[in-house]
């Protein structure tokens, strides 16, 4: 038996052994699904080009997880966010999952074991819903898209175009979902105020200038030419307008 | 037994594999600190989580295998982050490489973007977390705060243009529906886009539809 602490090495190594595993899947799957491309006579450049097209898309979110895993370290130490926002976990679940967890146990931070074991379960079984049931669906789904496909493949396309476009306007929803009519909590009850103050509308300025310079690039790439722009367009204009909301919520919030 | 057959019983076997390790992980520990749950703050707890994200995990599931395909539905369940990371990750790679999500080159530029985006994830997070110690006081400053708040925004402001200057008669109607119903619901708060998304899913479908039906029958078709 060994003696607890947040940090303690036991912890890390148990992590690393899942996230290994986790690796190893994602490895199996990349190299299968490569040789199947070269199968199907794709280009290596058109694959070789996906991977690193995916590797730099991948930067700038991978970073804003890390920042979940920062605002959780105080509470659980660095092994379980390690954990869990490297897999299966988003910040928008992990946070509260191990708030409440702690509130069910009374405690506003883990000082022993078996708070840790009941936050660990608490975050693991709380997200379980789509690891189980992903495998147990994903058969029947495809199968039945491919049906769509052999009947209808003009249909098709415009079904997954329009399953895309619906999930980015709820998106856009959501990204303007502080603006308008909002409950806000006052003395600790409900209440129904209009939001229209300027620090509500920093994520639609982020989003707009995300939107304008994804523009810009697309305008560069024909006028000029550059391909290579193509690659690059998606990253610049997120992490550029990233980068300009630092300054626009200074600008507003003073 | 061709590859899609085979993409389905590698996916499940991993699938039992991983999840038989994640779920293993807090018994593990409960065995080696010889300390085990309290049960009753652990069903509490679970309930209070289990009641929002479970059924919003299924939803997912459904909504968004057609648009991963097989291998990278079973790699994106397990790695997360799908909507803010995977499904915009795998869309934009099978666009760049000019493949449909449907097609056979579609599922194979899918999952490697998945797989890639999974690994380059877990190392930027190991990188970040071995140095910690540098870098927590560096992320905590607060004036870099809106940079990483504004992570969503910053990704479906550029995707979102090229959506809708592409797509402009299909996706006009349910952006700006989705917009007014988020702006003057009250109801609809940014916890609710899980649930939001499928709705907004089939209405952009069934105009979809609506506009499809027309197009065949001005050009005469069945």
């Amino acid at each position: 038996m060994f003696e607890f602490s947040l940090n303690s090495p036991v912890i890390f190594a148990l992590v690393a052994i899942v996230i290994g595993v986790v690796i190893a899947q994602s490895v199996f799957f990349l190299t299968k699904a490569y040789k199947r491309g070269l199968e199907l006579g794709m280009d290596k450049s058109v694959l070789n080009d996906t991977i690193k097209r995916s590797a730099i898309f991948t930067i700038a979110p991978a970073v804003a997880i890390f920042m979940g895993v920062v605002s959780l370290v105080k509470m659980l130490g660095v092994a379980l966010p390690w954990l869990r926002l490297s897999i299966i976990g988003a910040v928008t679940y992990e946070l509260p999952a191990a708030k409440n967890a702690l509130e069910a146990l009374g405690v506003d931070a883990i000082t022993d074991a078996r708070q840790y074991v009941t936050v660990a379960l608490v975050m693991t079984f709380g997200i379980a819903s789509s690891l189980i049931v992903a495998p147990i669906t994903c058969k029947k789904i495809t199968s039945g898209m491919m049906k769509i496909k052999d009947k209808d493949k003009r249909w098709m396309d415009l079904l997954m175009t329009g399953m895309f476009v619906g999930m980015l306007s709820a998106f856009l929803g959501y990204i303007v979902c502080d603006l308008g009519l909002v409950f806000e909590q006052v003395d600790g009850s409900k209440v129904l105020a209009f939001h229209y103050q300027l620090e509500h509308w920093i994520p639609v300025f982020v989003m707009a200038i995300s939107a304008g310079l994804m523009a810009i690039c697309g305008v560069l790439l024909k006028k000029f030419n550059w391909k290579w722009l193509n690659d690059y367009a998606l990253p610049i204009s997120m992490i550029g307008s990233m980068i300009l909301a630092i300054p626009i919520s200074i600008l507003i919030k003073g | 037994m061709n590859y899609i057959d085979k993409m389905h019983r590698w996916g499940r076997t991993w699938a039992v594999v991983t999840a038989g390790f994640i779920f293993a992980f807090p018994f593990a520990l409960a065995i080696l600190f010889n300390a085990w749950p309290d049960w009753g703050s652990f069903i509490k707890g679970l309930l209070a989580v289990a009641v929002t994200f479970w059924p919003v995990g299924i939803i997912e599931v459904i909504t968004y295998t057609p648009m991963l395909g097989v291998g990278g539905t079973y790699l994106s369940f397990v790695t997360g982050n799908l909507s803010s990371l995977k499904v915009p990750c795998a869309i934009d790679s099978m666009d760049k490489a000019g493949v449909k999500a449907d097609s056979d080159e579609g599922e194979v530029i899918s999952t490697i973007s998945i797989a890639t985006s999974s690994i380059m994830t877990i190392v930027i997070i190991f990188i970040g977390v071995c140095l910690l110690t540098v870098f927590q006081d560096f992320f905590e400053q607060e004036w870099l705060k809106p940079a990483f708040d504004n992570v969503l925004p910053a990704l479906f402001g550029g995707l979102g243009v090229v959506y809708l200057s592409r797509y402009f008669k299909i996706a006009v109607l349910p952006m700006t529906l989705m917009v007014l119903l988020f702006v003057f619901v009250p109801y609809l708060n940014s916890g609710m886009v899980g649930i939001m998304i499928p709705v907004s899913m089939v209405i952009t479908l069934v105009y979809s539809r609506i506009l499809y039906n027309k197009e065949r029958k001005a050009n005469g078709e069945k």
